[in-house]
């Protein structure tokens, strides 16, 4: 609500001057009743007007909603107080301690879906990566198909979410799937048709589904950071002898370090933090071998509805991708001026 | 560049690879779209036994489709829209003016980017429900709520990228319309904006993009009457059967809108999605 009424002086003030009037007669409607404030304050105030809805909607949604979370986190915020929180009893630090209890339910099967979630981030952003690199640098240059490649690629990236994994679900069935056709029938590597959607398998499911839905954001940067790098290093490098190996390990990789420094924590985050894909792939109930961290809060969250205690994973989640993102950035930048 | 002898075919066979792992789903996809309910329940067929438009049709008697289209359809145009009226002028501030806060702003808005999702639905959620129990204004289940929720998902990359595209028009563009007598503001309005039209317009069609494919929110946000084409497609699966012929379908004619619209403006977005991390 408040979006929608702080821009409009402006908007206002753009359609007062139609085109066909004389350009000067814009600015002075406006003009002469600002002319009663000091023009440089006017000048120190305008940015500020101008990011004020960003701010006032990023307070609204982002930065209240923390602190709440926050709050909510020290609550003991069952489902009886949740039509009316302010009657919540404070549950001091009861909801961490279960969080961090390895030894109760909470806590064990918090721990296990951590797990899960690094392995399963590891491998996602190492292989988005890998398969963005390859493709980015073996297109370099022209040839050929190239544009057809290149949409083709960012298809996947251009579906809705849910449609692309929706996909995938139906290719991952255990009886009617494309996959087990492929596995059992077509080329008889297996004798028996495995389950993909529950067991151990869905971890597999899930990362094949995620890197065709994810690789071709690291692809489009990536293609974009070779592209930025000029002809003559690999001209100059060519008449000192570099081969194509050489140039690729002493001009391509260490020029896109800046940009893999960027890609890398994007996907990390994304991964880390990725709820559709499992979502969508299984339903409410994701196989425990696949249980990533936002889907497990969520689940803990709407079936007990013990918001206190899901607010708390939260939070605990947060310091966790906080720390992480230090030490990275950290450690990549002072590896970079090192270099 | 010197290219030994077996790059070619290295090329190929790479490329040639993820184009097979990238096209095989959306192979699946559309044939299924187009198979009889009996070829999609038994063994996977590559080829349809017999072609069948009837999912098509049958898509939007199912489940209310067309409503959820509509739904989906009117929360991202007005989030999209209202998300880049605010970037606007939040990046033209950013980019033309340096001012005490501004380094801080940037940054913090960025970084909203990256937390996670869940983080905030807990207590969104909270605070919607609880809005509607003590002062009556009905954020949960609304379409408003939404559309709140999802502008200010976009709004940080909407701003990061309008401010690499207001950057790359010169400042002597506005001078010269500020000497003219316009304002600041009036300088954005008639020289800028029209001047980062084809940045805007990628910039619009990604935040529609991000409100169309939202599910984390949609999922608990909504009710029956507002639900969303992100949380409408689960009706397709009942308790006894998946209709995956119509699922394919309706995935299939939910995709359409978003993707030409990506691949039509493919090369402002591109542009725009890899300024910022190339700088």
């Amino acid at each position: 609500m408040v979006a929608s009424t702080t821009p409009r002086p402006g908007a206002r003030r753009g359609s007062g001057s139609p085109e066909g009037g004389p350009p000067r007669s814009g600015g002075r409607g406006p003009g002469r009743v600002a002319a009663l404030i000091p023009v440089r304050l006017r000048r120190l105030g305008l940015p500020y007007l101008l990011i004020l809805p960003a701010i006032v909607l990023e307070l609204l949604i982002h930065v209240v909603p923390m602190l709440v979370g926050m709050w909510m986190s020290f609550l003991k915020l069952t489902q009886f107080f949740v039509r009316n929180w302010s009657a919540a009893p404070s549950a001091g630090l009861a909801n961490y301690e279960i969080a961090v209890d390895f030894d109760s339910a909470v806590g064990s099967s918090l721990l296990r879906s951590f797990v899960v979630t690094v392995a399963f981030t590891v491998l996602a952003v190492g292989l988005c990566w890998l398969l963005g690199t390859a493709a980015a640098v073996l297109m370099q240059g022209s040839f050929r198909g190239r544009g057809v490649l290149r949409t083709l690629f960012l298809t996947p990236y251009a579906l809705p979410a849910y449609a692309g994994v929706i996909t995938w679900s139906f290719m991952f069935q255990r009886d009617s799937g494309l996959v087990n056709h492929i596995l059992v029938e077509q080329s008889g590597l297996l004798d028996e048709r495995p389950f993909w959607l529950i067991g151990g398998n869905s971890f597999v499911a899930l990362l094949v589904t995620y890197v065709w839905r994810v690789w071709p954001f690291a692809f489009l940067v990536l293609m974009a950071g070779v592209q930025n790098i000029s002809d003559d290093l690999y001209e100059a490098s060519a008449i000192d002898g570099a081969g194509w190996w050489r140039q690729l390990r002493s001009i391509t990789l260490p020029m896109l370090r800046p940009v893999n420094q960027v890609v890398v924590l994007v996907l990390f985050l994304w991964t880390f933090n990725d709820f559709n894909t499992p979502y969508v792939l299984f339903g409410k109930s994701a196989p425990e071998e696949a249980d990533l961290i936002s889907i497990h809060i969520y689940q803990s969250s709407f079936v007990t509805w013990n918001f206190g205690s899901g607010s708390a994973m939260s939070v605990l989640l947060l310091l966790f991708l906080l720390l992480v993102t230090a030490v990275y950035l950290v450690a990549t930048s002072r590896r970079r001026t090192r270099a | 560049m010197r290219e030994p002898r077996w790059l070619p075919w290295a090329r190929w066979i790479v490329l040639g690879s993820l184009s097979l792992f990238t096209l095989l789903p959306l192979y699946v996809m559309a044939t299924t779209s187009i198979k009889p309910l009996g070829d999609v329940q038994g063994d996977f067929h590559w080829i349809p036994t017999t072609i069948s438009l009837q999912p098509f049709a049958d898509i939007w008697r199912t489940v209310p489709l067309a409503h959820y289209f509509a739904n989906s359809l009117i929360v991202a145009s007005i989030a999209a829209v209202a998300s880049v009226t605010i970037a606007i002028f939040a990046a033209y501030a950013i980019s033309r003016y340096r001012f005490p806060g501004r380094k801080v702003f940037s940054v913090t808005v960025l970084s909203t980017q990256m937390f996670p999702g869940i983080l905030f639905l807990l207590p969104l959620f909270m605070i919607f429900v609880n809005l509607g129990n003590t002062i009556g204004v009905e954020l949960y289940g609304s379409r408003t709520g939404l559309i709140i929720t999802y502008l200010t998902f976009s709004l940080p990359f909407s701003i990061w990228m309008l401010v690499g595209y207001f950057d790359s028009i010169p400042t002597a563009l506005d001078e010269a319309a500020q000497v003219d007598g316009s304002g600041p503001v009036g300088a954005l309005l008639r020289v800028v904006i029209p001047a980062a039209m084809p940045g805007i317009v990628a910039v619009t069609i990604y935040a529609f993009m991000t409100a169309w494919a939202e599910v984390l929110f949609a999922s608990v946000m909504t009710d029956e009457s507002t639900r969303t084409l992100a949380v409408g497609l689960q009706g397709y699966s009942t308790q006894n059967d998946v209709y995956w012929n119509q699922l394919m379908a309706a995935s299939l004619v939910v995709s359409v809108p978003v993707v030409a619209g990506f691949l039509l403006l493919q090369r402002y977005l591109v542009q725009g999605l890899t300024a910022g991390a190339v700088k």
